[in-house]
Formats: structure tokens, sequence, C-alpha cells
């Protein structure tokens, strides 16, 4: 008990000291606005990762519906949060125009005499949130069904929802609402890498201790063994929802933010190839890994944003030639890396384990006590 | 009035017919992959991606070689196009082969979800490689258009002209999957296959070469997608990175469909997926045809041929998850 708080203690001031460190470097000026990117971006991908390995990893459930209800969270967001004054020029290409309008909003803001910045930030809020519940939502709606299915074949089925979702939002008959397959934008956005950080930080919290419960010790017995957990008295069919329903929680969340990120947004981003992306990064981490999935969801983005941007400009490290480093080389290589972590590497970065300073100390102990004995 | 109708259905019936028979030679490598190794290949679309990009470069490659050997334009390309054929083939088999034994071999006693995320993996680097390859561009396929002699020929049945390549494929898939299915049940190696995807361990006792086993069955599947592949971009204008992705999760379901790890359940899926898409992309125009959408209105159906597809997939799962012909498999604790 006491080495856990320890360990919590120590996590939580790691926490806080990133946080200051970010806040210091987002307000010198002149630093790489690189970094600030991958701050950003790490930070979402964090709370997707960390989503994604709630279900694959902690509950055995092999789901690759991710970009579906990032798709969901993300389109949620914006069309709720957008501006009514901005909303004619969105819509344009839309005959009816939008159906849905945030006026209820603005009037109760007025009516409280909020100030601008509170406004808005009380609205992303409560778009996120509403992002959240609608993919929460439809993964219910979904699981009734597939959650019924065994490994493999949930894989594919909902692979296949997210493939009707983006069908679905791409229709020009919902127009009114989800603006066919034009773009949205001008919904309110994040300027620093503190909005997202706090808001995966919560999100990623919640989800830690949803897992050092009851509840995840549950969902970890039915990854183990669902036969064995089922004998144990755990409601399978209860479980499995209820992880089902979170994660696709979260990854509403993690796509609001992405749609803030990206500043504006369209469905066709938010192909297979994402939830991929996903999955590789919690491998990469380690599946049934928290801390495992946050490093390699910076590691991943900071690499592919930044440190190797000069393979794909020609110049990268030493080497010059802009014959072999064209576009796409840089990618080339990054999945060359995946597929030997892929191969070799197979518990990631952190297998199962999670940061932890007692662990950390333990392994100079012992260290010690060899020596002593030589 | 009936036969406007019928004429109106007609080209969506035949181009249907003509991509199921397509999605049936992907869909084959799918169910038999899956029958021995348990395992959704993921990468068998990229497969039959790279066969159409093989063809594209190694057609660009000999054309001018062959016109240097005094062939006159005309004949050398079609020289060309006869003896890019045979590179993809090969090349196609050698790809799928080389993955089987880079990706999944030694995985082979590894958890069933690592395979599946190699696959998933080796997606992701072909799809990388062939962005890079190609620069992200669609590349114009040779054999489509009118450059292509015979195949593209337009013909005509009834009231409709349609490329010859629309009515040479299913026959064509006909024709390799009775070959396919006498090999599985006539032949030795046919023998050790069914065999193997009944029980892995057993068959490996009794001193089948589970191994070589594999090695054929991925032969097949790498050379079916390949001549799918030939088949399939006929009908359209240009390979791009990405255009293996749908067809290949298209074929799976189809699998599925007919229930993996039956051959001839996958070409029955596979056909009953190509026209049900194919009509779903007419409907509304079939439907403003029979007097059902008044004025011009139109539901935009065609949105949905893509995710129809897959709420197919969902439905059968929930009803049958064992497909039309699947055998059934129970858990044993």
């Amino acid at each position: 008990m006491k080495k856990s708080r320890t360990d919590m203690i120590f996590n939580l001031s790691l926490v806080a000291l990133i946080f200051a460190a970010v806040i210091i470097v987002e307000n010198i000026p002149g630093v790489n606005p690189m970094l600030s990117t991958v701050l950003k971006k790490g930070s979402i991908y964090a709370l997707v990762a960390v989503s994604m390995n709630l279900l694959n990893g902690f509950t055995g459930l092999f789901s690759l519906g991710q970009a579906g209800f990032m798709l969901l969270g993300a389109y949620t967001y914006a069309v709720i949060t957008i501006p009514d004054s901005a909303r004619e020029k969105v819509y344009m290409y839309v005959k009816e125009g939008s159906a849905v309008s945030r006026a209820w909003f603005d009037n109760i803001s007025n009516a409280l005499h909020m100030s601008e910045d509170v406004s808005k930030l009380l609205i992303m809020i409560i778009g996120m949130l509403a992002g959240g519940l609608i993919a929460a939502f439809f993964s219910w709606l979904i699981g009734l069904p597939v959650l019924k299915l065994k490994r493999d074949y949930l894989a594919i089925a909902t692979l296949g929802f997210a493939e009707i979702i983006r069908a679905i939002f791409q229709w020009d008959k919902l127009g009114p609402v989800t603006n066919g397959s034009n773009v949205l934008r001008n919904f309110p956005t994040f300027k620093t890498a503190v909005f997202p950080l706090t808001v995966s930080a919560l999100c990623i919290l919640f989800i830690v201790l949803l897992i050092n419960s009851t509840y995840g010790r549950a969902f970890k017995a039915i990854r183990d063994d669902e036969i064995a957990a089922e004998a144990m008295g755990i409601n399978l069919a209860h479980h499995k929802r209820l992880a089902f329903v979170i994660s696709s929680f979260f990854a509403g969340i993690g796509g609001a933010l992405l749609a803030m990120f990206q500043n504006t947004l369209q469905a066709t981003p938010f192909k297979s190839a994402m939830t991929y992306e996903i999955l590789l990064i919690v491998v990469i981490g380690g599946i049934g890994s928290i801390s495992g999935s946050i490093i390699a969801s910076f590691l991943y983005i900071s690499a592919s944003e930044w440190w190797l941007r000069g393979l794909d400009s020609g110049k990268f490290l030493f080497i010059e030639s802009p014959a072999v480093l064209r576009g796409g080389f840089r990618m080339v290589v990054f999945s060359v890396i995946i597929m030997i972590i892929v191969l070799f590497f197979r518990k990631g970065i952190m297998g199962e384990k999670e940061i932890s300073v007692t662990r950390f100390l333990k392994l100079f102990k012992k260290k010690d006590e060899k020596n002593k004995e030589i | 009035m009936i036969g406007k109708l019928f004429s109106t259905c007609l080209p969506y019936i035949l181009s249907g017919i003509s991509v199921g028979g397509q999605y049936a030679l992907i869909a084959i490598g799918y169910t038999m992959v899956y029958g021995i190794l348990r395992l959704i290949n993921f990468a068998h679309g990229d497969i039959f991606m790279v066969a159409g990009l093989i063809m594209v470069y190694s057609n660009v490659a000999l054309t001018p070689l062959f016109m240097n050997m005094g062939l006159s334009a005309g004949s050398a390309f079609i020289v060309s196009i006869i003896s890019s054929v045979v590179i993809v083939l090969v090349l196609t088999v050698i790809l799928g082969l080389t993955i089987e034994k880079a990706a999944y071999r030694p995985l082979r006693n590894a958890p069933r979800m690592s395979v599946m995320i190699s696959a998933i993996g080796v997606s992701y680097l072909i799809q990388n490689a062939a962005i890079y390859i190609t620069g992200g561009l669609a590349k114009p396929y040779p054999a489509s258009g009118a450059a292509m002699p015979w195949l593209s020929d337009q013909i005509t049945i009834g009231s409709t002209s349609i490329k010859r390549v629309t009515v040479i494929t299913p026959i064509l898939t006909i024709l390799l999957v009775v070959a396919l299915v006498l090999l599985i049940k006539k032949t030795k190696i046919g023998m050790a296959m069914r065999a193997v995807s009944k029980d892995f361990r057993t068959s490996r006792l009794m001193g089948i070469e589970v191994n070589n086993v594999i090695s054929v069955t991925f032969f097949i599947g790498s050379f079916l997608a390949a001549v799918g592949s030939l088949l399939y971009f006929t009908n359209y204008a240009s390979v791009t990175p990405t255009s293996g992705a749908m067809p290949g999760l298209k074929a799976f379901v189809a699998a599925v469909f007919g229930g993996i790890g039956s051959v001839p359940g996958a070409v029955v899926g596979a056909f009953i997926i190509g026209i049900c898409e194919n009509i779903l992309k007419g409907l509304d125009n079939i439907l403003s045809t029979a007097g059902v959408f008044k004025d011009g209105f139109t539901f935009g159906f065609a949105t949905f041929s893509d995710a129809f597809t897959f709420i197919l997939l969902i439905v059968i799962l929930c009803v049958k998850p064992t497909g039309l012909f699947g055998e059934k498999n129970t858990d044993k604790v």
C-alpha cells in the first residue's frame, strides 16, 4: 500500500513538473514551433491511445473502431460549437443552411454576463462532453450486437462500423447538420498546448483510477481468461460493454481535441489508417501499459512530425541525397522501425509495466545487495 | 416500361457480376489463409494494389525496350503487356511468399493478436512504400482505356454496350475456382491443406510439412490476387497506393459472408456483394426510372455503396456468424 502511494506521489509530481515545463517553454519566444505541435498532437494521441489500450490491452477486446468514434466526437464538437454568425459561410454549399444553432448557449451566456473567454471555454467543454457522449451512445448501440463476437470478427466488425459512420457523415442528405462532404471550420480552438494537455491528463487520470478499481480488475480477468472470469461471477456482457462505452467516450473527446488542433474538419482522414496508426502506438508502448502508451504517443508524434522530417526534404543528419530522401521516405523508414518493434520487441517499450519509482529504486537495491554478497 | 427498367438495371448487374468476380479472386486468398493460420491477412489488399503498380511500372519499362528491338509502337505495346502480365504474376507471388516468411513465420507460436498486428504493420509498410515510390500520385493503368486491344473492346449485350473484360471476368473466375477446388479435393497437397486447416498440431505430428503447406497457400492466394488485380484495374483508370484497401476489406467481408475457410462460400459471397454494391450505386437511377422517385428526387444511395458491405457484415455476424457455408466451431474449455 505504501509503495503504491510513493509511486502515486512521484507520478503526480512528474505530471506537475511537465506542466510547469510546458508553460515555461510555451512562453519563451523563439522556441522551436515544432515542439508546441508535438505537445499538442502528442497529448491528443496519448489520450486516444490510452483509450484504445483500455479495450485492447486491459479488457482483451480487439477493437478497430477508434477512428469512427473519434469522427463522432469531432463532428459533434464542431457542429455544436460553430458560432451562429459564422454558420452561413461554413454551410454555404448546403441548400437548406445549418439546421443546428447555438443560440441557446449564447442566450444563457449573455444572461449571466459571462466574459468572452469564459463563454468560449464553457462551450468548448460542453462541445467536448457532448462529443464524448455521442460517441459513447453509438458505441453502446453498436456494442449490443458486436460485442458477442470473438477476437478477429470483433476487429473487422468495428472496423466496418467506422467505415459506415464515415459514409453517413458524408451523406448529402445530412448536409444541414454535417455539412456533407464539405469542410467544417470556424469552431473555437485552443492556442496553447496547456489546454489539450490538461484535458488528456484529466481523462487519463480517470482511466487509471478505473483500471485500479474493482472494474479494472474485472476487465483484466476477462482479458486473461474469459471463461474463468465468468465462473468467478463477473458479468461478461456488462463489463465488456462498460469498457467499450468508456473507451469510446474518451476516443470521442480525443476526436474533438483533434478537430480543434486541425482547425478544420472533414470526414476523409478518419479512415482505418488512423486506427492502425493508433494501434501501432499502443503496440510500441506496450499493450497493457498506460505510461507506455503515453510515452509512445509523444515519441511517435515527435518522430513523425519533427525528428524524421529531414528524410522527406533531402537532408537527414549528415546525409544529403535529394534523389532518395524525397517525399514519403520518412514514413517508409518509420514503418520499417514499427515492423522491427512488432516482430522482435513484441513487448514494446514498457511491456505490461508502468513507470514506478519504487521498482526503479528496488533495481538499485538489488544491485547493492549483490555487490555485498560478492 | 418493364423493358426500359430492365435496360436500366442491366449495366449495373453486369458490372456487379464483374466486380464480384474480382472480389472473389481476392477473397479466396483471405479465406484460405484464415482457414489455415486463423489470421486475417490485412496485407492481402495491399498485395493486390502492388500487383497493379508492378503492371504500371513494368509496362513503362518494357515498351521502349521492345521498340528498340525493332517492333512497331502498337505491337511493342502488346508484347510488353503480355510479358508484363507474366512479370506481375511472378513478382506478386514472390511478394506474398516473402511477407509470409518475414512477417508471419517468426510469430508462428505467438498469440494470434501479435500476428494480426504484424499483418496491420505490413499493410502500413506496403502502403507507405507505395506512396514513396509513386510520389502519392495516381498512376494510369496501361491496360485500361482504348489502349488495351481486345480486353477493352466494347461489346453489346441487349441494348447496353460494355467492355469485354466485364464478361471475361466471371468466366475466368469460375474456371480458376473450379481448378482450385479440384486441387484442394483431389491432390496430395490439397489433402495436406485440408488437414492443416482442421488441426494444425496433429497434422504436424502426422508428418505434414506445415510450413510448406502455408507457403503453397500464400502462393495460391497471391497468384489469384494478381489475376484479380489485372482484371480489376483494367476496368478502372488508375492505381493509387490506397486503392487496395477497400477491395481488400470488401473481399474479406465476402469471405466472412460465405463462411470463412470455405472457397465456394467466398466466391458466392463475393458475387452477392459485388452485385448488391453496384445495384446500390444505380438505385437512384433505377427507382427514378421505375417511377418510385418523382420530380428528380434522389436519396443518395451511392454514398452507401461502401458502407453497405459492412452493414451486411455486421448483420451476418449477428445472425449467422459461421457464414453461408462455414463449419460450426465450438470453443472447448
